[in-house]
Order: structure tokens, then sequence, then C-alpha cells
């Protein structure tokens, strides 16, 4: 049997039942939308119109629309496509790393985390894609039988890694999510009363029933699926980093790329998480679920991996000057000091300095400061890629072609428009989906509700 | 012919379990427990075999390994060398370093995938197939015991009242 020690602070408060537990994520399927949902429901989808018309010129006209030149090759979109990858960490490592570690606390956030890490991935495959200016041949980059000889793909490209680990990784998060998904279905549908209602969510529920070899059967695949994901999750940013640390151009060609990536893609991930679960649990009332002792923990991850993220800029910096190489030095140099200074101090600004805050107990356990570093952290690993991809290649080896790049409103239209993607998907996951792995929180409602905590104590 | 059921209704997991081992004891066969969520230690209980899941995926990803490989072999070194870069391609071994992100995640691919499809077809889970729990409250607070009746139904009814269920009930079932 599990014991858990009752110093521990309890991780569902109220002194909720099993019964509590499934009517608390009914809830928000069975009942009407307010109206902050439905204002942001729209504000959202305003942004992803225009995003998805900004598009639709791009496609038409070719990506001479926006502002890259031919020696600022890479702007807006890979950073955007680095941003979202990034975000979509966290899920995963939430349900998998988690998991491996028996880390009770991830049940109440599992759920929402890997609907964010599938809803990110989805906006972050559109970049590349659309980078490509025919994106009706982004086919091209599978390995098919064609008419050219066959020419295959070259799989010495970390480009072509990057198509086999983002689609791999949005697969299996896919059905990772889903497979969980099963037996909270079949919950709503066993309560569902409206014929339309009870119809959907048996087909979404698979027929499960909660059979003693089905529920064996399922412990197993979650902690194989588990094992897989952890690897694998290391490995997508591990690949996206070597889109840059294999080329030659001063500033990429870096070997602390794959650590220094993947700690930033926990950091902006859990940042993300905290962002969108603050306002979850305040909107669809979850607060006895996700408490401010979850909130605490996700700080404390932010906070080491923020470090990280420090010592990999100090280190980066140090290598530049220690290698002797004068290209590698300039490159530096020029991050800090050259006409994009503003864009490396908002990085150290935001990613170094602002998670040293959370060293104070009194201010990772504040809500309203947690929000507020949540949105500096997204902001400030947003301009760690603009600074790792533009200002490495703004300034070539070949003084002549120096530029500088500004985006048009197309790329701010794109992105404005991957943003409101984003957010329309998760609103409407919201509503329907149940935001809380409720079959799995129910097995620690005895260990670790606030409840059975008093009667034990 | 028409089988008789008896059914207990628990409302705690850890007295279902207790009463799953109590119930085995006396030499009775239990037909299925239906939870709401995983009772840990209840497939012992009920004297499942463990599961092979584990060991399927092994083999798929074993297998996704080699057709990963096999892929860029056949496509790099075999049917139309090219030289990128003057990276080596003259065989496997040379051009092994360049290959090995994406046989690492063809291996992944495959032996995720291949497992849930067989975790699916297993436990005949498939949209549009109907769920077989007695009772509705199964995937709410409640656990279910289902055993079938030779004859002895007065004996099973007092043996899973004694167990502490809340509700008794006897169906006949085609």
């Amino acid at each position: 049997m599990h014991y858990e020690s009752p110093i521990r602070e309890p991780l569902i408060l109220e002194g909720k039942t099993l019964h509590d537990i499934t009517e608390d994520v009914a809830r928000p399927i069975e009942g009407k939308a307010n109206k902050w949902w439905w204002a942001l429901f729209s504000l959202a989808l305003a942004a992803f119109m225009w995003g998805a018309g900004c598009l639709a010129y791009t496609a038409g006209t070719g990506i001479g629309v926006w502002g890259l030149n031919k020696t600022v090759g890479w702007a807006w979109d890979i950073t955007n496509f680095v941003w979202w990858v990034g975000i979509g960490h966290a899920g995963t490592l939430i349900s998998a790393v988690l998991l491996l570690f028996r880390q009770k606390w991830r049940l109440s956030i599992n759920r929402s985390a890997e609907a964010m890490t599938i809803f990110a991935v989805i906006q972050a495959g559109l970049f590349p894609i659309f980078h490509m200016g025919r994106p009706w041949l982004a086919y091209f980059v599978l390995p098919l039988p064609n008419n050219f000889g066959s020419l295959w793909v070259n799989f010495n490209s970390p480009l072509l890694w990057d198509v086999f680990a983002i689609s791999t990784y949005l697969t299996v998060s896919l059905v990772f999510w889903y497979m969980g998904l099963i037996p909270d279905f079949a919950m709503i549908r066993d309560r569902a009363v409206k014929p339309m209602a009870k119809k959907i969510y048996t087909i979404l529920s698979f027929g499960w029933s909660g059979k003693a070899k089905h529920w064996q059967r399922f412990e197993e695949l979650s902690l194989v699926l588990a094992g897989l994901a952890t690897p694998l999750v290391l490995s997508v940013h591990t690949i996206v980093s070597m889109d840059f640390a294999t080329s030659i151009i001063p500033g990429w060609h870096t070997t602390i790329f794959p650590p220094y990536f993947v700690a930033g893609a926990i950091f902006s991930g859990f940042a993300m998480v905290q962002t969108l679960l603050l306002v979850m649990r305040k909107v669809v009332k979850m607060e006895a679920y996700i408490t401010i002792k979850h909130i605490e923990y996700m700080n404390i991850v932010i906070m080491v991996t923020g470090s990280i993220v420090g010592v990999a800029y100090i280190t980066e910096l140090f290598i530049a000057w220690y290698s002797g190489v004068e290209f590698e030095q300039y490159a530096f140099l020029n991050r800090a000091t050259g006409p994009y200074w503003w864009a490396y101090w908002a990085m150290m600004t935001c990613n170094v300095f602002s998670p040293q805050f959370m060293w104070s107990k009194k201010l990772r356990t504040s809500i309203a400061f947690t929000f507020f570093i949540s949105i500096v952290v997204n902001v400030g690993m947003w301009f760690e890629r603009f600074v790792i991809i533009v200002t490495s290649l703004h300034r070539d080896y070949l003084p002549s072609s120096w530029s500088m790049f500004s985006p048009t409103f197309v790329e701010i239209g794109i992105f404005v428009g991957t943003i409101g993607f984003f957010f329309v998907l998760f609103l409407l996951y919201a509503r329907t989906f149940p935001v809380i792995a409720q079959a799995e929180l129910k097995t620690i409602l005895k260990s670790s509700g606030s409840q059975n905590k008093k009667l034990s104590s | 012919m028409r089988k008789k059921v008896i059914y207990g209704i628990y409302d705690d997991d850890d007295v279902i379990l207790q009463a799953v081992k109590d119930i085995r004891e006396k030499g009775v066969h239990i037909d299925e427990v239906y939870s709401p969520f995983p009772v840990h230690g209840l497939d012992h209980a009920l004297g499942l075999k463990p599961t092979r899941l584990a060991i399927t995926s092994f083999i798929y990803g074993c297998i996704g390994l080699f057709l990963g490989l096999f892929m860029m072999w056949y496509m790099m070194i075999q049917d139309w060398p090219q030289n990128i870069g003057g990276k080596p391609n003259f065989s496997l071994l040379d051009n092994l370093p360049a290959f090995v992100p994406i046989a690492f995640e063809i291996t992944i691919f495959f032996a995720a995938h291949l497992m849930v499809i067989t975790y699916l077809m297993r436990c005949k889970l498939y949209p549009g197939s109907t769920a077989c729990s007695p009772d509705p409250r199964t995937t709410d607070d409640m656990f279910l015991m289902e055993i079938e009746a030779h004859g002895n139904e007065a004996e099973i009814i007092a043996l899973i009242k004694a167990t502490g269920a809340i509700e008794v009930k006897e169906e006949k079932i085609a």
C-alpha cells in the first residue's frame, strides 16, 4: 500500500471526495461558458483569422513579403518556430519525466500541459512549412519515391532530422495524451444526459469500462510510453539546436547548444504552463487541485532551468574569448554591444535575472508575481532565439553584405495569428475535454487529499 | 443458457482490495472488477498474469531501428550515393554518425505507436466499441465486483455482504 508522510502538504485541498473530483472535472464541460470565455475566444479567433490571412498572402505571393534579405535569411519565422517548439516541451516533460520520478503532483497539471504541448507543436510546424515558399510541396521532405531518379532526401542534414524529430514528437505526444484521456472521456460519457453529448463521448471513450485487466495494461502502457517519451523530448530540442550547431556561422557553431537548448525549452515551457494554468484554475474553479504548492514546484523548475540557461550564456561568452577565434569573439561582442544590443539585454534581463526572484519563498508562492514572471520569461525566451538567429546572421563574413532586419506586417501578423490559433485550441479544449486527469488523480486522494491527511495525523 | 451473476458494489478501494483477497481465499472465482481508477495491487489479488505490453514495445522498437537503418542505407548508400559536403557515404558504418538521430526517432516512433495499437486491440478499444460495465457509477466513485453463480447465489451474496459491499445485486444475463 502507498504510504505518504503526513508532513507533506496535501495535493488536493478542501476535503474532496472521489465523487467531488468527478463533479469538478465534469462541470466546465456540462455547464455553459461565461462571458470571459467568450471574450477571450473572440479575441483569439480574431487574431487567428488575421494570421490566416497573412499566411494566405504569403503563400499566394511568396516569402518576399517577409522582411528577410540575402544576409538575414532566417529571422522571425525560425525564431517563432524554435520558440513554439520550446514551449511544447513542458507537457511531455511533466507527464513523462515526472511519472518516471514518481512525482505525484504532476497529476493535476499533466493533462493541460500535454494539451499545451500538442497545440504549441502545431504552431511550430507552420513556420518551416511556410518558409518553404511553396507549402503545397512540403511533402518533398518525406523519403518518398519520385520521378527524379528517385532523388532521395538528404539524411545527413539536420533540417531533415528535425522533420523526423518534430513529427515523431507530435504523434507520440498525441497518443500519450489520448490514451490518458480515454478513461476520463468514459467518465463524462457515463454522466452525460444530452443525447448528442452522450454520442460524442461514447465515440471518444472507445468503449472504456475500467476492467481490472485493462487498468493493468493502462499502467504498463503509461510507464513504457513515459520511458520512450523522456529521451524523445530531450532529443527534439537537441536536434533543433543542431540546425544551428552543425553550421559554420559564428555564434551558432557551438557544442554547448544541445543541453542549453533543452534547458531553455523546459524553462519556457513551464513558464507557458504557469501562464495558462493560473488563468484556467480560476476560470474553471480548479483551485483545490492546482494549488499554491503546484505553482511553487513549477516556479522552482523555472528557477533551476533559468539558472542553467544563465550559465550557458556565460559559458558561450567565456568560450568565445578562450577559443581565440576572432570571428567568434566578434559575434559575441556584437551581440552585447552591436546594433541589436537591446535584444541581447532584454534576453539577459528576462531569462537570467528575473527567475532569481524565485529564491524567495514569498515571491514564488505569490500568484500575481508568478503570472508576471511567466510572461517575462516567455518574452525573454523569444528574444533568446531572435538574438541567436538574427544577430549571428546580420554580420556576415563579408562586411559588404552586412545588413539589418526588420519584420513586415505580414510576419508580425503570422506570429500574432499563431498565438491566436494556440488560444483558440486551448479554449476549446478547456470547455470540452476533462482538464484534469481525474482517473489518475483519484489514486492519490487517500494519500495526498487534505481530508485524509487530517484524519491520519 | 442464461447465467446468473452477482454484482457487489463497494465505495472504497482498500475495502474491495481486501474483499477480493478474502473471497478468492474461499475458493470463489471472481469474474471481473470494474473500478474508476487503477487500484494498486488489484491485478495481483485477482491473480491476473503480468501484461506483456512492454515486451512487445521492445520488439517493435528493434524492428523500427532495423527498418530505419535499412531505409537510410538503401537511399543514401545503395540506390543513389551522393557526396554532400564531403561526408563519407561508402558504407553504413562510415555514415552512421549522421544516421543516429533519425534511427533513434524511428525506433521511438515504432515502439510507441505499435504498442498503443497493440494495447487498443488487446483491450478491444476502438471508436464505436460499447462499454460493458454493468453500472455507470464505476467510472465515478464506485467499485464493482462480478461473480458468476452456479447455484450457490445465497452463499456468494452472504460472502460479498460480509466483505463490506454497500450494495449487492443479482442479475440474469444471456
